[in-house]
């Protein structure tokens, strides 16, 4: 660490590790209501778990990119943080507002919390992912602006590198796109059409470009590679993620009610989606295979080739599965789509996150890298958690398959809650996953305080 | 890569291809909503279906259910709710009101909502509005969602 305030980042990355075990246990809870309907029915019934395990991910993952960022930019700028302080306080003022929201959610109906927020004022509440009261999504438009002028002024009075450039370009433009959960149309249809572009545009868009750059930076960090060769690559990567991402939005506007043009661009563009990923893949192991160096830290190393395997898999083979419009017919909102987003959530989003986490940590910890023991512990979570992660995503595809054809494709269409009956095999399977992914969790916080021998530094 | 591809290249591309890509999306955002009246049923959009709107939505339903294919995978696609109940708003506001408070052991239950007579006729006439939503090829497949 060359600064001291890239050390903020650890706040950031411990609120990020601790939502991330809530959101887990949330999710587990919600997989046994998808098999046992009545579990904590009513008091937890399975909108309010759902709308935490989806609202804590995004809200780590925020914590898990501001607090990439607060390590990343000043080391990169060559400078100090501009107002450390600012990062401090904005931290617990997210933090506190992301908690009781997520009380809010748990301990008062979600009318009563549209009620007491004041909704009616400007109501943005009861949309997917965007559930937030209209107060909290100021918060979150409050904490974004601070922390852009934050990062922002870092860059700009420092050193402008490649990638701290690309990585600003990526956090404006997940704060411009969230501007749009505010826009709540009463024609259903402009309200889809326009909900996707914080959705979409955040997840197959923006995220690619912060996703990208944190990746590029570790890969400089723990391979030693030329900064050019690796800057090119970074260009090329986000080059086609919004040569396809962009249009290819259109894969959302099949079935909403919008124009039938959407078939083909959203097909034709949403298909090429992919490439930036599997580029991404090649790019980590080409980068690793010409190593200048054995970096000491072999976790690290291991999570950024995980998140590009992982990302391709989730985001690009996954999301290709359903993307073209003929297929997407039948699959549309089924369990293939939560196939689909978990992997592909895990895979770019979590694993870039804890690639970060694995190489920054130890380095605010005062080591080189972790000792032996700790990253044996951690590497076996590694594969505790993705190996898990690739099951569930395996059964809730087999799921969707079924699903697909006994409810959507067969001469004689099953009832939604009477094919739901005949899945339960996989849904007990991917409960039974989500399980081993729990204990692949215990076994990561495990990783941090495990003690053991140090590692050896080969001198560079 | 091959050193005659420079960085000076790979930016200019992510440069020029992104922002193009972005003004392609604008003008297709226009395109759409300019023809949108034609698909979007918005000649039914009255006050008491924008009210079921705001009912729908400060009830969460979308954490449960889909609508048009968007939303949580748990509970039936309402989509087209009112043609699977035969066309009946009376049907939906029954099914939304007896739901019984404890659920139903060992089942997914839907919660009691304690709804207003208002409020159940407004979120009935707001699925009967999205079901008159033209969409494309009259997804979903057929009447089971």
């Amino acid at each position: 660490m060359k600064y001291e305030s890239q050390g903020i980042a650890k706040m950031y990355f411990i609120a990020a590790i601790a939502l991330f075990v809530g959101q887990i246990l949330f999710g587990v809870t919600m997989g046994l209501q998808y098999v046992m309907g009545d579990f904590l029915f009513p008091e937890i019934p399975f909108n309010v778990a759902r709308m935490v395990h989806t609202n804590l991910l995004i809200v780590w993952l925020l914590f898990g990119f501001m607090g990439s960022a607060y390590f990343l930019v000043p080391e990169e700028a060559e400078r100090e943080l501009y107002a450390p302080w600012l990062a401090k306080l904005m931290f617990w003022i997210f933090l506190v507002a992301g908690a009781l929201t997520i009380l809010g959610y748990l301990l008062v109906p979600y009318a009563r919390l549209a009620e007491l927020t004041m909704n009616d004022l400007l109501p943005t509440m009861g949309r997917e992912f965007l559930e937030q009261p209209t107060i909290t999504k100021i918060g979150i438009v409050i904490v974004a602006l601070a922390f852009i002028y934050n990062i922002g002024m870092t860059v700009l009075t420092g050193r402008k590198t490649v990638i701290n450039v690309v990585l600003l370009t990526g956090l404006v433009g997940l704060a411009v796109f969230f501007l749009f959960s505010f826009y709540n149309p009463d024609n259903l249809v402009m309200d889809k059409y326009f909900w996707w572009f914080v959705v979409h545009l955040w997840v197959e868009g923006v995220w690619e470009l912060i996703m990208a750059s944190l990746l590029a930076y570790v890969l400089i960090k723990v391979t030693g590679v030329d900064r050019e060769v690796i800057e090119k690559w970074l260009y090329i990567i986000i080059a086609m993620a919004l040569i396809s991402g962009l249009v290819g939005t259109g894969h959302h506007f099949f079935w909403i009610g919008t124009p039938d043009y959407w078939q083909w661009l959203g097909s034709i563009f949403s298909a090429l989606e992919p490439i930036p990923f599997f580029m991404m893949t090649l790019f980590a192991f080409n980068v690793v295979n010409k190593r200048r160096r054995d970096h000491p830290n072999k976790a690290a190393v291991l999570w950024a080739l995980g998140t590009a395997v992982m990302a391709f898999l989730g985001a690009g083979v996954w999301g290709f599965l359903h993307t073209l419009a003929p297929i997407n017919f039948y699959t549309h909102g089924t369990q293939i789509t939560a196939a689909h987003g978990h992997m592909a959530f895990y895979g770019a989003y979590v694993m870039v996150v804890l690639t970060m986490i694995s190489y920054s940590m130890p380095l605010m910890r005062g080591q080189k890298a972790a000792n032996v023991t700790a990253q044996k512990i951690e590497i076996w979570s590694f594969w505790t958690m993705t190996l898990s992660m690739v099951a569930i995503t395996l059964f809730l595809t087999a799921a969707g398959v079924m699903q697909v054809y006994l409810q959507r494709y067969s001469a004689d269409p099953l009832p939604f809650m009477v094919v739901q009956d005949k899945l339960a095999v996989f849904y007990w399977l991917r409960e039974v996953a989500g399980l081993i992914f729990l204990s692949g969790l215990f076994l990561y916080l495990y990783s941090f305080f495990a003690k053991g021998e140090e590692v050896k530094l080969v001198e560079e | 890569m091959r050193e005659t591809f420079t960085k000076g290249m790979a930016r200019n591309i992510y440069y020029g291809g992104g922002i193009f890509f972005f003004l392609v999306l604008i003008g297709l955002t226009v395109d759409t909503v300019r023809s949108l009246p034609k698909t979007d049923n918005s000649q039914n959009l009255t006050e008491l279906v924008i009210e079921g709107k705001r009912v729908w939505e400060v009830n969460n339903c979308i954490g449960c259910h889909t609508l048009l294919g968007e939303g949580a995978y748990f509970a039936p696609e309402l989509g087209n709710v009112y043609t699977r109940f035969g066309e009946s708003t009376e049907s939906i506001k029954a099914f939304i009101k007896y739901r019984p408070v404890e659920g139903i052991p060992g089942r997914r239950s839907m919660p009691q909502f304690n709804l207003t007579e208002e409020e159940l006729e407004a979120v009935a006439q707001f699925l009967k509005y999205t079901d008159g939503i033209k969409t494309a090829r009259d997804w979903p497949p057929n009447i089971q969602g």
